[in-house]
């Protein structure tokens, strides 16, 4: 295995990550159903302990994520997270809340009421896709940061990743490109919830409810994500030429695209997925829409971190200093590290096995009223 | 205040909170699983009933550890950015390896352990009541894997051409894992979770017995609880004296801290608490030899020989080491001629293991905070012999139907929950403010280790984490107190 196979292996693992954390943030869209004054109370409880059974996986995945990135692109770890302090802080903050917020909520003396609570679930399910998917756009418009790795032997400043103004991130929310990104990941995560909980709960009025919150998200969806999409396609993007000299290339990530017919089979494949899975959704009577769309996100996903990364990319563009831009190549882990991950890796199939075996038995029956009304275990 | 403080306040303060958490998942993981057992071995309703309500009390306090979990994982990142970079390669790998083996494993087989009573098969349901908290006890592993790494980085090469630590052979990796100060943290902290959750399982019963309810159910869980709990202080004994040993041998400062010892010497005495001493003592539990040396922290800063016969050099000689490799990098990075590159390049190789003392301004600063580390260490041992005591008379208590007379101990019990809190965080402090000023053992220390952030920026989210904190244990233990005070659903012929 060469250096080069490994980074790229690796690239591959965290685009996987990055595409099942999209597609689990169902989690996300499915608890926004909370605000929906058309479901009664009941309802809403059935959506809850739908998405408190799975939620776990979602949060799981995204430390996974978080960790499989430190471990082998640490120099984006250390960058992003230092840099663009205050988005990373607040996505956690969204997640803090929602990890105590399934268990808290309906206890006596919860402080914040089961009110309090659902605002949170639902601030989590806005707020988690749309800032991963502003920074995930970020990828393509370039930060504001240098990287200096003499600087540690500097006293008087001796952090390497410096980030060159005063919002630590938040400036990207007026990159309209990635805002872009970030709305079109949202509604998708608002389509991936509805769809989800169509196919896990049994109740005829939901079943209305999620194909209507479908219906009204197709559209949005479609134009901010297409909007994304062309854009990309018609912007300079940062090359990484054999030297590792990084310049601005116009039409670039067309060019990845058409270099790697491979990644633009993914692409297709993954959005006639989520198109028929939003057929499936809106326009027919089946339930099975989750089981092509989630499938769709993750080909779609890993497509978008693959044109970021591959064909001589710099996956995390300094606009600042282009010679600073994160390539593979220049912020990776040594050599050793990537093999002995890659060897953990092959672990993987295992988890996602028991991880199905556990999930198959589990839901083998669809949650009903009588089931939250009764005496079972619940949030 | 500056940023470097806030962002040392901002971890300590998660980090400790995070550590509220932790020790009763894994105790009361345990506790759980072997009623369960009894359960599905005997098939006695009363197991399972008794097993669900532990479970009740087990997720509700699961919940906010993940929740805490998180931030640390991040806060590395976003308050510690040099720092992740410099250890990314090292520290990384086990990280990855707990998201892979332990998280997932955690988080599925929690949801079937909570929700999957009349779903799955009891000996399933066995089985993942069981590996929810060996998934616990395999994450504790890899993230004492990282920990033991920064206190001793064994396995590793700093690379000049990517400025960071590296792992340079598949079998330094296996250096890391096996790092002897891992294993023994490894074991001295589960197992002090096994004390917490024995203790805390013992404190609830005796309140139920003082208050003359669900007795049968309380006395039959205050003996798991004392069993659980008094294996666990054995090993944390053990443990604990191995631990000693390393702090010797890789961090000798942080020893002669907790010890106060400000000059060493051979046959050193082990101080109880200032003016009472055991002669030789110290010497014994550190080197295990009546006469080891053991050196002060006078003896640090000034230089000494030790036990091995190595010359350890001054701090002040070290520092100068360490500047010299520092500037030699400087100039590797810079030069351009080849010549000049290797000469910089072997400087450097000369000075290496000095580096991070380069970064330092006065030998005094290798220094921890000697009171803070010194009464911690005492209370830490104090408290944990009285839990163990305690413990170790609820049992005999249970055994020779002792528990109506003894009200006294119930009591004690009762007060020894939050003793065990008290004393695991006192076991941390030790370990992490005795280690001051290096993030890494000898090599970053914490004012190099920080992001670019003003101390505003780190002021600001150290308060909303506060707030936080303090909201969400609020609501815990009033749920935690509520559930209790509602008690477990055991039939009255049951209990």
């Amino acid at each position: 295995m060469t250096y080069e196979f490994l980074q790229n292996y690796w690239w591959v693992l965290i685009a996987l990550l990055g595409g099942l954390l999209v597609a689990l943030m169902f989690v996300q869209g499915a608890n926004l159903q909370l605000g929906n004054r058309f479901l009664s109370d009941t309802q809403k409880r059935m959506i809850l302990n739908s998405t408190g059974r799975k939620w776990e996986l979602t949060f799981t995945t995204l430390v996974t994520f978080g960790g499989a990135f430190f471990a082998s692109f640490p120099l984006f770890y250390s960058t992003s997270f230092g840099g663009a302090y205050w988005v990373w802080v607040l996505l956690l903050i969204t997640f803090v809340f929602q990890a105590v917020a399934y268990e808290f909520q309906n206890k006596k003396g919860n402080l914040l009421g089961v009110k309090g609570f659902r605002i949170a679930l639902m601030v989590n399910g806005l707020l988690a896709p749309f800032l991963v998917g502003t920074a995930v756009g970020t990828f393509f418009t370039g930060s504001d940061f240098t990287v200096n790795k003499v600087a540690i032997t500097d006293p008087s400043a001796p952090v390497i990743s410096t980030w060159g103004n005063g919002w630590h991130g938040l400036e990207a929310l007026g990159e309209y490109h990635a805002v872009l990104l970030g709305v079109a990941l949202m509604l998708l995560a608002a389509i991936l919830g509805a769809l989800y909980v169509l196919n896990n709960v049994d109740d005829s009025g939901i079943e209305a409810q999620m194909r209507r919150t479908i219906k009204l998200s197709i559209g949005p969806f479609l134009f901010f994500f297409l909007c994304w999409t062309v854009i990309l396609l018609v912007s300079k993007g940062y090359a990484v030429s054999p030297d590792q000299t990084v310049s601005l290339e116009p039409f670039k990530y067309w060019h990845n695209l058409l270099a790697m017919p491979v990644v633009l089979v993914m692409l297709l494949v993954g959005v006639v997925l989520v198109l028929y899975s939003l057929y499936l959704g809106a326009f027919s009577k089946s339930r099975k829409g989750i089981w092509f769309a989630m499938p769709g996100t993750v080909l779609v996903v890993m497509s978008v971190f693959f044109l970021a990364g591959f064909n001589g990319t710099a996956y995390y563009p300094s606009v600042t200093d282009l010679q600073s831009s994160l390539t593979l190549d220049n912020s990776c882990s040594s050599y050793f590290t990537l093999k002995v991950m890659a060897c953990v890796s092959l672990l993987i199939p295992f988890v996602v096995a028991y991880i199905a075996y556990a999930w198959h038995q589990m839901d083998r029956k669809k949650i009903t009223a009588e089931e939250i009304t009764g005496e079972e275990h619940k949030y | 205040m500056d940023v470097v403080v806030w962002s040392r306040i901002q971890f300590a303060m998660t980090a400790a909170y995070h550590w509220l958490f932790v020790p009763l998942t894994l105790g009361l993981a345990l506790v759980m699983a072997v009623m369960e057992t009894l359960y599905v071995v005997k098939k006695d309703p009363f197991w399972k009933k008794a097993a669900q309500f532990w479970i009740k009390l087990f997720a509700i306090n699961f919940a906010v550890g993940i929740a805490t979990g998180i931030i640390l994982e991040f806060e590395f990142g976003t308050n510690w950015s040099n720092y992740s970079w410099m250890v990314g390669d090292m520290f990384g790998a086990p990280l990855a390896i707990e998201g892979i083996l332990a998280f997932f494993m955690e988080a599925t087989f929690f949801a079937v352990m909570f929700f999957g009573w009349n779903k799955v098969s009891p000996k399933f349901h066995l089985a993942s009541t069981w590996l929810t908290g060996i998934g616990a006890t395999i994450s504790a592993y890899w993230i004492l894997v990282a920990n033991g790494w920064m206190q001793n980085p064994v396995g590793t090469t700093f690379n000049p051409d990517t400025v960071r630590s590296e792992m340079a052979s598949v079998a330094a990796f296996w250096e890391v894992i096996s790092n002897p100060v891992a294993v023994s943290k490894f074991c001295h902290s589960v197992t002090s979770g096994w004390v917490t959750g024995g203790i805390f399982v013992v404190g609830v019963s005796a309140w139920y017995l003082l208050k003359d309810r669900h007795s049968e159910f309380a006395k039959k869980s205050m003996l798991i609880g004392a069993i659980v709990g008094l294996v666990g202080s054995g090993a944390v004994m053990l443990s604990g004296d191995s631990s000693g040993v390393h702090a010797a041998e890789f961090q000798p400062m942080k020893l002669a801290a907790a010890e106060g010892l400000e000059d060493g010497g051979n046959g050193a005495a082990f101080t109880i608490i200032p003016g009472i001493k055991v002669p030789k003592m110290l010497s014994i539990l550190a080197t295990h030899d009546v006469n080891g040396f053991v050196p002060g922290i006078n003896d640090i800063l000034n230089g000494y020989t030790d036990n091995e016969g190595n010359v350890i050099p001054s701090v002040a000689d070290k520092m100068a080491m360490g500047r010299q490799a520092l500037d030699a990098l400087a100039v590797y990075r810079s030069a351009g001629d080849p010549a000049v590159k290797a000469d910089a390049l072997a400087v450097m190789n000369a000075n290496v293991q000095y580096m991070g003392y380069g970064h330092l301004s006065a030998p005094e600063e290798v220094i921890p905070p000697v009171g803070v580390v010194f009464w911690a260490f005492r209370f830490m041992i104090g408290l944990g012999m009285l839990i163990a005591l305690v413990l170790l008379l609820a049992l005999i208590a249970v055994w020779k139907d002792k528990l109506g007379a003894w009200k006294w101990l119930l009591w004690a019990a009762i007060v020894c929950i939050p003793l065990a809190y008290i004393t695991g965080q006192c076991g941390w402090i030790v370990a992490e403010v005795g280690r001051q000023p290096w993030t890494i053992q000898g090599l970053l220390p914490v004012n190099v280790a920080i992001s670019s952030l003003s101390a505003g920026a780190v002021k600001t989210t150290f308060f909303v984490f506060l707030a936080v904190f303090a909201l969400f244990l609020a609501i815990e233990i009033r749920i935690m107190v509520r559930a209790i005070g509602k008690g477990p659903d055991v039939e009255p012929s049951e209990a």
